[in-house]
């Protein structure tokens, strides 16, 4: 039924990948490009599950932390080529992933919580004292062995495309399709051939998959972290704000939401702290007034397809 | 009434939210090419009776049949693929799809046979000039044209209609009636539950009749609307003993 071409959708992530590669060349904060790179990555990941479940994970940082520490784990005690670690981060977030299914069958504001609890229950295993000799507790990783923030830099740059390209698929694919049937109805879905059970479940694992390899190359950048930085709430409140300011279940929405909010945030959240929270504050209570659906949805609310 | 054997047998059953029997024991089969009307007063289990069908809810007991295999509790969307289809009393579309997204979800996912033609299906419901539009902003009457439409997508040989005749003018009844009775004609059989006595009369071949989760009476509605026991359940009285 789509015969349209898949270019548009294509061209606008095509463009934000090159302006990240070229970033580190022009602009001397490479910390920050990272940081918005690890955001846009984060919140295509997000969009995953909630734009095309409906399932909204509060502790979404759960898998980005086990994604870190899966990492850090794989070059600590098997001194795993740093590749080789990623790729152990991002096995960590789908096992975690996997434990966690149970909770798709709450829905709603139980399902965030209980997710967030699951999140802060991975914290505290892996920042327990007791532990130390395996995930060094609450003291910190250092992982300056296998250091390379160019190289790491641009894995996450290849992270990005994975979880865009994802997207794409979906806003594009049956799959994708039936994925936001079973988010309108689950009873229809299931009469119109859908598996609900199914699509939720890999929707869940891929979007917990792009967590757990942004985490792991997280890791890697900085390479000296402690399990609070790696659990932070704020990694899942940020990403979570924008993705609903910018519109769930496009691939614009969550994109644009990153480089407006995180660029404020990054303009002046830090040196003038108390105005950022001022005008985040109004941002998003302007939003949950007047768009609901984000910013896309000054669009798609007209017929305009976003991508 | 069909001469060819029974498509769907429901045997005895039972389901129970509780302590409350909602399908206490019905039982009824359906053919090839007929129409059965349901019907009954509020709450004498049709709905129920659809749902179990349907895979929505397992039975707590009896038997459904359907081209000679148990299918109790095989859930929904292997019904489908089985071609068990269904309307929803309240319609339930994808409500931020288009109409068109809609039935291509069901033809993709519901349909085991060669895609179906989904322009042609949608023409036929006079849904295609609302193809593009979201579900969500079409009216009541349009969405349970719409819930038809996504179960007729999935190439049903068994359809359980709830209640869609429910909020359509009289010209639209009609064409509905014409349409489920052409479905009939190429060999569906459909379940048709109903409160719209002219409806079920001019589309069913027979009705069973059900109070408290089970049926009491099977025949044509001409009989059934003579029936004593009937006129009881409807429209009260004593009982007979």
């Amino acid at each position: 039924m789509r015969k349209r071409t898949l270019l548009p959708d294509l061209a606008l992530p095509a463009l934000v990948l090159i302006a990240f590669a070229i970033g580190p060349y022009v602009y001397s904060n490479e910390l920050m490009l990272f940081n918005f790179v690890m955001f846009l990555a984060l919140a295509q990941g997000l969009n995953i599950v909630y734009g095309f479940t409906g399932y909204l994970p509060f502790g979404y940082v759960g898998f980005y932390g086990a994604g870190a520490y899966g990492f850090a784990l794989a070059v600590m005690h098997l001194h795993a080529p740093p590749l080789v670690a990623l790729a152990a981060g991002g096995a960590a977030a789908l096992v975690l992933a996997v434990v966690l299914l149970p909770l798709l069958r709450l829905s709603g504001a139980y399902f965030a919580i209980a997710s967030l609890a699951a999140a802060q229950a991975v914290y505290e295993v892996v920042s327990n004292p007791a532990l130390e000799n395996v995930t060094k507790g609450p003291y910190g990783v250092s992982l300056s062995a296998v250091f390379a923030p160019r190289f790491s830099y641009d894995v996450g740059l290849g992270v990005l495309a994975f979880a865009f390209l994802l997207v794409v698929w979906l806003r594009n694919s049956r799959f994708g399709l039936a994925l936001q049937a079973i988010r309108d109805d689950p009873v229809s879905a299931g009469m119109a051939g859908v598996s609900v059970v199914r699509g939720r479940t890999i929707a869940w694992l891929l979007s917990a998959l792009v967590a757990g390899l942004v985490g792991a190359t997280f890791a890697w950048h900085i390479s000296v972290f402690y399990p609070d930085t790696a659990f932070d709430l704020g990694v899942s409140i940020f990403a979570t704000v924008f993705v609903l300011f910018g519109g769930a279940t496009t691939l614009t929405g969550p994109l644009l939401g990153v480089l407006i909010l995180y660029g404020v945030y990054n303009a002046i959240g830090i040196t003038v702290p108390q105005y950022f929270q001022f005008i985040y504050g109004a941002l998003i209570v302007g939003l949950v007034l007047f768009l609901p659906n984000g910013l896309v949805s000054l669009l798609t609310t007209r017929g305009i397809r976003v991508p | 009434m069909s001469p060819e054997p029974p498509l769907l047998v429901v045997e005895g059953l039972v389901k129970r939210f509780g302590g409350f029997r909602a399908l206490d024991g019905v039982t009824f089969h359906l053919a090839p090419g007929e129409v059965l009307g349901l019907v009954g007063p509020n709450g004498s289990g049709k709905t129920t009776c659809i749902n179990v069908i349907s895979g929505l809810y397992p039975p707590d007991g009896g038997r459904v049949t359907y081209q000679g295999r148990a299918i109790g509790g095989i859930a929904s969307h292997a019904l489908a693929r089985r071609g068990i289809n269904r309307t929803f009393q309240s319609p339930k579309p994808f409500l931020s799809l288009s109409v068109r997204e809609n039935v291509t979800v069901a033809a993709t996912y519901g349909n085991a046979g060669p895609a179906p033609d989904l322009d042609a299906l949608l023409a036929s419901l006079e849904l295609d000039t609302l193809a593009d539009r979201p579900a969500g902003e079409l009216n009541s009457a349009q969405q349970k044209t719409l819930d038809l439409a996504r179960a007729l997508a999935t190439g049903p040989r068994v359809l359980l209609v709830d209640e869609l005749a429910a909020g359509l003018n009289p010209a639209e009844l009609g064409r509905m009636a014409d349409r489920l009775r052409a479905l009939a004609g190429a060999g569906m059989a459909l379940l048709v539950v109903e409160h719209l006595m002219g409806f079920i009369d001019k589309v069913t071949d027979r009705v069973v009749v059900m109070n408290a989760g089970r049926e009491f009476f099977e025949g044509t509605l001409a009989t059934a609307i003579k029936d004593p026991e009937v006129i009881r359940v409807f429209l009260g009285g004593a009982p007979h003993d």
